[in-house]
């Protein structure tokens, strides 16, 4: 993971947002080098958890494969459970990082978040689609991790999602900056369950092709970098899943609908397979 | 309602499943009348084809009668008799605007799939794998359509099933292999497979103003469809001891202008874990074989055009490129933008230029379906093209035809 300082490019708005936030978290960051001196302990509550149960989850799939893969599996298991039963972390340890000093930070922090980049070019006026992405009651709609997006006031509302494991997350976030038809950006604030922050930037395509829709965001997993390679695992990760998003966002705002096959007839017990995705 | 399902090689089955329901308000539902085994549905059935699942429901070139319709669907009635084509198209994304149907952004809802083997999504095909999006195919009773204003196509009354039902796939399939061609007064077009597409590709070739067409195959019924119906030259490669001077021979040593491989991939490898994942990986490992495509390219006359109909899924090994550059070629392919074609394909039947029927060698109830597949799969009883019909009530088998002998 480059830090915060390399990615910055002050010609993007999204990055200048990202500057914002992560300015806000330097204290942070400062009144930790003491402690992480002092402990062993490098790796926090909720993500401790996280390893136990998934380092379990994934040991035991590993010795059910069978195979040259399933010691692997079963040895990055046992490696988890470890590290969940002792709160260290070698690899952390090695990297500097410590994810048990930071708890209830509420701002993104570079160093132990997640950047998603996404973009795509969605044949449809800039009006159209800004004022239904703006509605952010809207998002759920295409956001399939999203149970629902209330509005709180013009500025906040307040966000639930599904988070991996059969877990669910909540937030409130606020929009920190938006220009209409061009920017939307937001962040949570305290008390956020995934402190993140992101943009959308809405781009007139090159030759009358519509607009090209880009997202970032930066969130911190609930159980730090471990947690989004446990997510990517188990076919929740981020990335992916704000691809499907604005594929998603671009079918609907295209054709008005999103296809699928769920509720098809087929020669088995249900419509759809693992290749599907939902 | 009674489906061909597939459940893994060489075995499918007429199962009873549920009837399809209207889904998403652009939807329709298709009684369907005639439906047909195409020849990539053989890919499927001798299970060449990645992310397959048994109970899939096959088929996607079949017609018949609206019976639903979504509340956004405002140009189709019921009672409308309609070919489908075997792409699934929005209408309304960058490609669909710019007629690339097959290119549809939209309509594959398994587009991470798409885009992990081929860099972007293409569009969703019926029961085609769920590749291309793991829709329900029309060798049924009944078929879902999705965006149902923009993909079925009316036909009129006067024409038979048999006439129109190749609209779907392989008429307009084998009319832009030859349109991809370029075809100039005085061309010379060399069409390798002989198989439905190949054949539509011969009598498009004319269509379009070529003044020969030569066409190569080994299936002796196959190149006399070809000969007496299409009008064409033909070879029999087996016969032959050098395809290339053979037709170097023929053109005068010029070499045909224009070569069509209407034969594609014969193999897409077993092992669908390690494909997957080698074609991920972009490492240089070969997954089709294509050897007629080889000698399209090594024949086809400097500065001429290699058009490829034909069905590819994978990486190809020792291409002749060189020859490919030297000579200065040019290749056009893609999955057919069906829609594109249709104005003017059905204009040609009207207008009796063609009877797209003279390739069907069987007709058969849908009840059929598997001992139909595999009469085609090995080429029995002079198998060239299979109707199936739900309703049917003839004996199965090899129809009368006075004009294949």
């Amino acid at each position: 993971m480059a830090t915060a300082e390399s990615n910055l490019n002050p010609n993007e708005g999204g990055e200048r947002l990202w500057r914002q936030t992560y300015a806000g978290s330097q204290s942070g960051e400062q009144s930790e080098s003491g402690f992480r001196k002092q402990s062993q302990i490098n790796v926090g509550e909720t993500e401790r958890i996280v390893s136990g149960i998934g380092g379990g989850l994934l040991t035991a799939y590993g010795l059910t494969r069978g195979d040259l893969i399933g010691v692997g599996i079963a040895l990055l298991g046992g490696s988890l459970v470890y590290r969940s039963a002792t709160g260290h972390c070698s690899v952390y340890g090695a990297a500097g990082i410590n994810t048990a000093a930071k708890e209830n930070m509420t701002s993104v922090k570079a160093s132990s978040s997640v950047r998603v980049d996404e973009a795509l070019t969605i044949n449809a006026p800039v009006e159209e689609i800004y004022n239904f992405w703006r509605n952010f009651e809207n998002l759920p709609q295409f956001m399939y991790h999203l149970e629902s997006v209330t509005k709180l006031d013009e500025m906040r509302s307040h966000w639930k999602a599904k988070a991996p494991l059969g877990m669910t997350v909540e937030w409130d976030a606020e929009i920190i900056s938006e220009t209409p038809n061009e920017l939307i950006s937001w962040r949570s604030v305290e008390g956020a369950d995934v402190s993140n922050a992101g943009s959308v930037r809405f781009l007139p395509s090159t030759g009358g092709r519509g607009t090209v829709v880009k997202v970032e965001l930066r969130y911190e997993p609930p159980a730090g970098k471990l947690g989004a390679a446990v997510a990517w695992l188990t076919g929740e990760e981020p990335s992916v899943q704000i691809r499907d998003d604005l594929r998603r966002f671009k079918q609907l705002m295209e054709t008005g609908e999103i296809p699928t096959i769920e509720g098809q007839p087929a020669g088995r017990a249900s419509s759809t397979t693992k290749y599907d995705r939902k | 309602m009674k489906a061909v399902c597939w459940y893994g090689k060489e075995d499918v089955r007429v199962e009873e499943v549920p009837d399809p329901k209207i889904i998403n308000p652009r939807d329709a539902i298709v009684k369907i009348s005639s439906t047909a085994i195409c020849g990539s549905d053989l890919h499927l059935y001798n299970h060449m084809i990645p992310t397959m699942q048994k109970g899939d429901v096959l088929g996607h070139e079949f017609m018949g009668e609206i019976v639903e319709v979504g509340p956004k669907v405002g140009n189709l009635k019921v009672g409308d008799r309609v070919i489908v084509p075997f792409p699934i198209a929005c209408g309304n994304c960058f490609f669909c605007r710019k007629e690339l149907y097959s290119c549809c952004d939209n309509s594959n809802p398994n587009s991470h799939l798409a885009d992990t083997m081929y860099g972007y999504t293409t569009a969703g095909i019926f029961g085609y794998s769920h590749l291309t999006g793991g829709y329900a195919g029309g060798q049924a009773e009944y078929a879902r359509v999705p965006y149902a204003d923009v993909n079925p196509f009316k036909v009129p009354d006067n024409l038979s099933d048999e006439q129109v039902l190749f609209l779907t796939d392989i008429f307009p399939t084998g009319y832009m292999a030859a349109e991809n061609c370029n075809i100039q007064p005085g061309d010379t077009v060399a069409v390798w497979g002989c198989g439905p597409v190949g054949q539509f590709a011969i009598k498009s070739a004319f269509l379009l103003g070529a003044e020969r067409v030569i066409a190569i195959d080994s299936v002796p019924e196959r190149l006399a469809m070809a000969r007496l119906d299409g009008r064409a030259e033909v070879i029999n490669y087996d016969e032959v001891e050098d395809l290339h001077e053979v037709l170097k021979e023929m053109t005068g040593g010029i070499g045909p202008d224009s070569c069509i491989d209407a034969v594609g991939m014969e193999s897409f490898g077993k092992n669908v874990g390690a494909i997957y994942d080698w074609v991920k990986n972009k490492t240089g490992l070969a997954t089709d074989r294509f050897h007629a495509l080889r000698q399209a390219i090594f024949s086809c006359r400097k500065g001429g055009t290699v058009s490829v109909p034909g069905v590819y899924g994978g990486l190809l090994d020792k291409v002749p490129f060189g020859a490919f550059m030297q000579k200065g070629l040019t290749m056009k392919t893609g999955q057919t933008h069906v829609h594109k074609y249709l104005p003017t394909l059905l204009n040609h039947i009207l207008n009796g230029d063609i009877d797209p029927s003279f390739v069907i060698t069987h007709r058969a109830s849908l009840d059929d379906a598997a001992e139909m597949y595999e009469t085609f799969e090995v080429k029995n009883d002079d198998c060239i093209k299979v109707v199936l019909k739900p309703d049917f009530s003839g004996g199965n088998g090899k129809m009368a035809s006075d004009h294949v002998h």
